[in-house]
């Protein structure tokens, strides 16, 4: 079962979360494989789409060669008070550049996604037993920010001076 | 002062409202206890020996007359009639109930108050010289780029869940009085060969398990680079900071694991991409921030007049008030007033509800209507006129306010200790109380001088006792409370870790060993040497030997 927040809303899609190395997956199913799994997938031998999850420590330069072609890829919280993902979404939208889906997976529940969005992520999958109908609320906390960051790249202080 | 605009209004009420909401989603059970904590923590709510505890967040110590009245309100309506000034330079309430602390928020979101971040692990409130701005001795009033970093840390999404929490203090003086050392990072003013304000950042010091003095990362920063280079700091902290064990995860062993040029190196690297980024500061958006502290409507005054002198000489009180607890003013004719908390008997920080009133009263008719809160754990009128200070010294009397111990022996830092906090090996507040009474005699303590005495109730260093020239800390021996005493520590441009002197003491003893640290100390000065330079020049072994000595 899919919980999953896509567009403000509450969605479903076709990409399948391949948590270990050892799970086994269809050639033609879209799955998000773990970051060492996916570079030794051979995209000839297979129909279906491959993204990578990366753990919070992963090393983004293993990815730079590849960020435009890529459909997705999604971060893990292994824990919701584990802030790693936060710097990796930002350096991989604001450094590198990287245009398509982030979405965050692992422990991300309705009190995350308002920071969440801030730093560049496009899609929450909600923790299974928390209600992702309930979580979307958490996107509409704030109405503004002081910092720059992906969602508003001008910091306040700023818009405040240009007024 | 600083004025709340539209939007800082409302992101302080959708803080409310979304605190309030997760109150009720823990009050319903949708939350459990280990997902509310750090929720609430971030709110700087404590669950604490007695009751939940909530720290509200005074930022850079600045406060207005309304703001302290606020403050007194909510002591009568949601607490006992009290509040505690911490050594964060923040106020914290001990006694109120977890569902009501969403409408305490709601009332302090009206005076531009909040409790965002004073708690959890997250970048927590900014601290700076309880003088800036009136201080005769500063290179430029830090308080404008005080206000910069507030907002720059609020609410931060990068930086909401770092491995621990995060401290950063400004100094805008030549003399380092905000600890600038002892910080995660610390900001000292500083001018280079070109004339050009900057800042030195000293990044990893901090006191707790591991006490270590910070280490400069970079001699000069220029100004407008302030928000990106933190930026660069807090997402290399933030990206490699130990998680796996709560004691390694603060900065300081980053810093130390990498060592600190390591650790320079890296910030720098990461800085490179994010320099002149839109996040650097023009000319126009610091005015902006710097127009809100501008001097207030002084009147052209000459020092000394009559009604200052005159009580000065007739009075051996007032001038012994005068003399220990206010401080030399930019502006002639004006001192800063200094209202002591630490009056024997009560716990150093406390302030009763009308104590605030008192003072909110004091600083609107005396002053310009603002306060300031000192790391010392005191409450500062910065500007009071000369001619004023005989009737503000009597109504202070009064009300308690008065205690001539400025930075004296008994003016003692002090975290909650035992009575309250549920992390405390030991009680701080009755030992406090014991020392303040074995140095009762105001002559005597006049003539010990300048001692920072400074203690915690446990490792964790709330009452700072590492920098303490004199420190004590609460230890537990098999379930009994014990003190350590340490000796030499400083804070200030010198910056040094007390040493530990030996064994530590039973309660009762500790007045003791204290009088006999005085004793020697008044023995072996030289002529006008202060105790901490006493301790430096002949070292601790004297007084272990004077301590530890068999009585015959």
């Amino acid at each position: 079962m899919q919980n999953l927040i896509k567009n403000d809303a509450v969605t479903e899609d076709a990409w399948r979360l391949i948590r270990s190395e050892d799970e086994s997956y269809d050639a033609a199913e879209d799955v998000i494989l773990p970051l060492a799994a996916w570079l030794a997938v051979d995209p000839a031998a297979r129909s279906g789409q491959a993204a990578p999850w990366l753990a919070p420590d992963a090393d983004l330069s293993l990815l730079r060669p590849v960020l435009a072609q890529l459909p997705l890829i999604a971060i893990d919280f292994p824990a919701f008070t584990d802030g790693r993902g936060y710097s990796l979404a930002r350096l991989l939208r604001e450094r590198y550049g990287y245009q398509g889906e982030l979405r965050a997976i692992g422990d991300v529940q309705r009190d995350q996604l308002a920071y969440l969005a801030r730093v560049g992520f496009t899609v929450f999958a909600i923790r299974d037993d928390r209600p992702a109908e309930a979580a979307l609320d958490g996107l509409r906390d704030f109405s503004d920010q002081y910092q720059a960051t992906v969602l508003q790249p001008e910091p306040l202080f700023k818009r405040r001076t240009q007024r | 002062m600083y004025k709340y605009d539209e939007v800082d209004h409302r992101l302080v009420r959708e803080r409310v409202e979304q605190f309030r909401d997760q109150t009720r989603r823990y009050l319903a059970g949708e939350l459990s206890e280990d997902e509310f904590r750090p929720l609430r923590l971030m709110n700087g709510l404590y669950v604490q020996r007695h009751a939940p505890m909530l720290r509200v967040a005074i930022p850079y110590g600045h406060l207005s007359s309304t703001q302290l009245r606020k403050l007194s309100h909510i002591a009568r309506t949601y607490d006992r009639g009290y509040g505690h000034l911490t050594t964060r330079q923040n106020i914290q309430f001990n006694w109120p109930a977890l569902e009501r602390v969403p409408d305490i928020l709601a009332e302090l979101a009206e005076v531009e108050m909040h409790a965002i971040q004073t708690s959890g692990n997250c970048v927590r409130n900014t601290t700076t010289d309880a003088f800036a701005g009136v201080a005769a001795d500063e290179y430029l009033d830090g308080r404008a780029y005080c206000e910069i970093i507030r907002q720059w840390s609020t609410l931060h999404p990068e930086f909401a869940y770092l491995p621990r929490k995060f401290k950063i203090a400004v100094s805008g003086s030549a003399d380092d009085r905000a600890a600038t050392q002892v910080h995660d990072i610390g900001l000292h003013v500083v001018k280079n060969d070109a004339g050009e304000v900057g800042f030195k950042v000293i990044v990893g010091g901090g006191l707790g398990r591991t006490p270590l003095v910070g280490k400069t990362i970079r001699e000069f920063l220029p100004t407008r680079h302030l928000l990106t280079y933190l930026d660069a700091v807090l997402r290399v902290y933030n990206r490699f900071g130990r998680r796996d064990n709560k004691y390694k995860a603060r900065i300081k062993i980053l810093v130390q694991a990498m060592t600190p040029e390591a650790f320079a190196a890296k910030v720098e690297d990461e800085w490179a991409h994010l320099k002149d980024g839109p996040a650097t500061l023009r000319d126009e958006d610091v005015a902006h921030y710097a127009s809100f502290f501008t001097d207030p409507a002084y009147e052209q005054l000459a020092a000394n007049p009559e009604a200052f002198t005159v009580p000065l000489v007739s009075d051996a009180a007032f001038a012994k008030w005068v003399a220990r607890n206010t401080r030399s003013h930019k502006q002639t004719g004006y001192r800063s007033v200094v209202l002591s908390l630490k009056k024997t008997g009560v716990p150093p920080g406390d302030i009763t509800a009308e104590q605030m009133d008192a003072a909110a009263d004091w600083a609107d008719r005396f002053g310009f209507g603002e306060l300031r809160v000192a790391h010392e754990q005191n409450l500062i009128l910065p500007d009071v006129k000369e001619s004023d200070l005989y009737e503000v010294w009597q109504l202070a009397r009064q009300h308690g306010f008065a205690t001539p111990n400025v930075g004296l022996l008994t003016d003692i830092i002090c975290c909650p200790g035992g009575d309250f906090c549920s992390l405390a090996n030991a009680r701080s507040i009755p030992v406090a109380e014991a020392i303040q009474l074995k140095f009762d005699n105001l002559d005597y303590l006049f003539d010990l001088g300048d001692i920072d005495c400074n203690f915690s109730g446990c490792m964790n260093a709330c009452g700072h006792h590492h920098i303490g020239n004199i420190g004590i800390l609460g230890v537990d021996k098999n379930g009994e409370e014990w003190y350590q005493i340490t000796l030499g520590g400083s804070q200030g441009n010198h910056t040094a870790i007390g040493k530990v002197i030996g064994p530590s003491f039973a309660q009762a003893d500790v007045p003791l060993a204290f009088e006999k640290i005085m004793n020697l100390y008044v023995e072996q000065r030289l002529a006008g040497e202060r105790f901490i330079e006493t301790v430096r020049r002949i070292g601790l072994e004297p007084f272990k030997e004077r301590v530890y000595a068999k009585s015959h």
